[in-house]
């Protein structure tokens, strides 16, 4: 069941989020969307969504960078596992309560008002409810995470996570021994990995970066271009 | 010198009898799905009032438009691109559905479904949105047509700056027009301008600003860029529409279909052609009231030699440039000037401009001058003040406003001793500048306004474009999902199926 959960699951639920979010984005990009409710009701979404947001993408960008830059890199700096458990235990606990205080009050307006609940499809609200339980499993485990500084639980986190991109056979087996929220945790995440393409999740890939060194303002399309590239 | 070509619109507001025409006829074409009933691409506004949405106007709440940084550049209002980008989660500047409508439709069923009861059944509103009763309906597109509603609120109407409103609550006093209003294809579009996502374009040919649906991520800075608020966001396909100049009739040299429905007549669609170079400069003046005159700077002269040559080298088709010649719209905006753009001060250089209406001589002693001895009536004596119609047109300028109803005036003068008294009076043009065969011209155009002298358009090059060979048995227009309708439920990523009739495209 470890080996499954940790060792299989993963390579499933990162094929299935990039096969999938390919296909969405070539076959079907008409669906790719932010599928904002804000023109509904004001009300409640600025604050939430706000809240949310930015909570989320630090919490996105810790766990991203916290769990793949290899182990290598924080010997090299001589940064010792303990502290970089409390950074990871202290910032996370602080922006996912942030987050989940968001989320809960975009879930009240999802779920009560009128108007935002009718025109809810079954994804929306589901992946909103499942974004809250899973940042409210990742607030459950950060008193674990702070009460064993010293057993260097981090570590076995980034071993299993840098195994399972280089293809480390063993990845799985590094995560026996943790605490049970932590896998629940962790199965929710590839999870939701899976369901990834088929939500409005995906409208984060294509947050508009570029507009900030887009030259200029305006754009126009030329039609001698679009003939050339037709020949 | 960079030549384009762009269809340009005039609507001539002396002629609107605001039948609305225009706007059903294009809602039945562009705006009857779900997600966008409460959009009118076309919607025809009386004035004095807030319009639609709410106080569209008025940028110190909606922020659309452009700014103009101490340094002189410009930054859309609602702030630099950062600024727009902060706003990404949730956008301060966004109307929400009330400030339009909230859509509804009537419980017809309910008339013969209702059990036997005492009092008649009736069919109450059930909202579009949440498919629940709606107690009451508090607002709608056309909430106050023909002055519907007390004056006091419609007073809140930004055009009356600087302007003592207060006598025009009375009922001698009273006043009113018609502004049927559309998208600007402005030359310097702000929700082009707003798009994090890069989905909006202005087309070089013929100068259409359109969305490209497949880009559009729903970020909704578009909305709240544009000043007339005239791009919607469809709630349910989750992604920004806006009038499309109609340009499947366009490319064929047809009108739009406001235009081509106009009952009063009063659209005109032409080429103008202009210098691509001059509109940042010309968007970038300093005093607002420069703006329009800034604008006609950056317009091109279809007759000069030059600008021909110009054309050519820059790709303009000959067809267009012959059109260009006999363009209404530059008659009207560049010959005669009787014809602006609304709301320059937006910084935005529209492309869909208006010529300002007449309205009957408050002093009926002065209104039976004109008859005798074709006196000009003081145009400062007309119903609807020239302050109003300035700062709708022309940033608040009145000189322009005056000499354009001067103008107008002057032909009804001409004519009438023409037909009338059968004598020409070269006296009356000449007090408004203008020569006799002039008069006669806007005659022509403006009044007796003949179809093919309304609608100078020339069919585009589509073979240019592309290889039509590619898109043979192809979905034609289609509404963004390659042949799909566009609306969503029961598909993998969650947009309906949508069975083509005719089996495959490419």
């Amino acid at each position: 069941m470890n080996q499954f959960l940790f060792g299989t699951l993963p390579y499933i639920a990162l094929t299935v989020l990039l096969v999938g979010t390919i296909a969405r984005y070539e076959r079907d990009p008409f669906t790719w969307k932010s599928s904002s409710s804000q023109l509904l009701r004001r009300k409640q979404l600025i604050l939430g969504s706000v809240l949310f947001h930015v909570g989320v993408l630090v919490v996105f960008f810790g766990h991203l960078f916290g769990l793949l830059i290899p182990i290598g890199v924080y010997e090299f700096f001589g940064i010792p596992p303990e502290a970089k458990q409390l950074l990871a235990a202290l910032a996370g606990g602080l922006f996912g309560t942030i987050a989940i205080i968001g989320a809960l009050i975009l879930a009240h307006r999802r779920l009560v008002d009128p108007r935002v609940r009718a025109r809810s499809s079954f994804a929306d609200t589901g992946i909103l409810l499942l974004l809250i339980v899973q940042l409210a499993l990742g607030l459950i485990s950060v008193p674990y995470s702070l009460s064993a500084l010293s057993e260097g639980g981090v570590i076995k986190f980034m071993a299993w996570a840098n195994g399972i991109f280089t293809f480390d056979g063993n990845a799985a087996s590094y995560l026996q021994n943790v605490e049970l929220i932590f896998k629940i945790h962790i199965v929710l995440g590839l999870t939701i990995f899976i369901l990834f393409p088929f939500t409005r999740l995906v409208h984060m890939i294509s947050a508009p970066i570029r507009y900030i060194w887009r030259p200029g303002f305006q754009i126009v399309r030329t039609r001698k271009n679009s003939a050339n590239r037709a020949k | 010198m960079k030549v384009r070509a762009q269809i340009g619109m005039v609507l001539n507001l002396d002629k609107c009898i605001g039948c609305h025409t225009c706007s059903v006829t294009c809602k039945n074409v562009w705006t009857g799905r779900d997600g966008v009933e409460y959009a009118w691409f076309n919607n025809v506004e009386t004035k004095p009032g807030i319009g639609y949405p709410k106080d569209w106007e008025n940028q110190k709440q909606w922020n659309g438009g452009w700014s103009r940084t101490k340094s002189g550049k410009l930054q859309p209002k609602q702030g630099a691109k950062w600024r727009i980008l902060a706003n990404i989660f949730g956008n301060p500047n966004l109307p929400e559905i009330d400030d339009y409508y909230e859509p509804f439709d009537m419980d017809y069923d309910h008339l013969k479904s209702a059990p036997e009861m005492e009092a008649f059944p009736t069919a109450q509103p059930r909202s579009r949105i949440s498919g629940e009763r709606m107690d009451k309906i508090v607002w709608g597109p056309n909430w106050e047509e023909i002055l519907g509603g007390e004056f006091e609120k419609r007073s809140k109407d930004y055009n009356f700056e600087d302007i003592q409103k207060d006598i025009y609550g009375e009922y001698e006093n009273t006043f009113m027009m018609y502004l049927p209003r559309l998208c600007e294809h402005c030359l310097n579009p702000t929700c082009v301008a707003s798009c994090p996502s890069g989905a909006i374009y202005k087309r070089e040919e013929d100068g259409i600003v359109l969305i490209d649906q497949e880009k559009c991520r729903g970020w909704r800075m578009c909305v709240s860029g544009c000043p007339y608020k005239k791009i919607y966001y469809n709630w349910e396909s989750g992604k920004s529409e806006k009038c499309t100049f109609c340009y499947p009739r366009i490319e064929s040299g047809l009108p739009t279909v406001c235009s081509e429905t106009c009952v009063g007549r009063i659209r005109y669609l032409g080429v103008m052609l202009y210098d691509a170079d001059k509109i940042q400069q010309a968007a970038s003046v300093e005093d607002e009231q420069e703006l329009y005159d800034a604008q006609l700077g950056a317009f091109l002269d279809p007759n000069d030699p030059e600008v021909q040559a110009a054309a050519r080298e820059s790709g303009v088709p000959d067809e267009w440039i012959e059109s260009a010649k006999k363009s209404p719209v530059w008659k009207m905006a560049m010959d005669w000037k009787i014809a602006f753009p609304l709301h320059p001060e937006y910084r935005t250089l529209p492309m869909v401009w208006y010529v300002p209406p007449l309205s009957p001589i408050q002093n009926a002693a002065e209104a039976g001058k004109i008859g005798i001895d074709n006196e000009m009536p003081d145009v400062k004596s007309l119903r609807i003040p020239v302050k109003y119609l300035a700062n709708m047109l022309t940033a608040g300028d009145e000189a322009p406003i005056v000499t354009a109803l001067e103008r107008m005036l002057a032909m009804r003068g001409y004519m009438r001793s023409k037909t009338v008294d059968g004598v020409i009076d070269l006296e009356i043009a000449k007090r408004v500048g203008l020569t006799a065969l002039e008069i006669e011209d806007m005659f022509n155009i403006m009044s007796i306004a003949n179809y093919e002298d309304r609608f100078v358009v020339p069919t585009s090059h589509r073979e240019q474009a592309e290889d039509a060979y590619d898109i043979r048995s192809g979905c034609g227009f289609t509404d963004g999902n390659q042949c799909s309708t566009g609306s969503s439920g029961g598909k993998l990523f969650g947009s309906r199926k949508f069975v083509v009739p005719t089996g495959g495209a490419r």
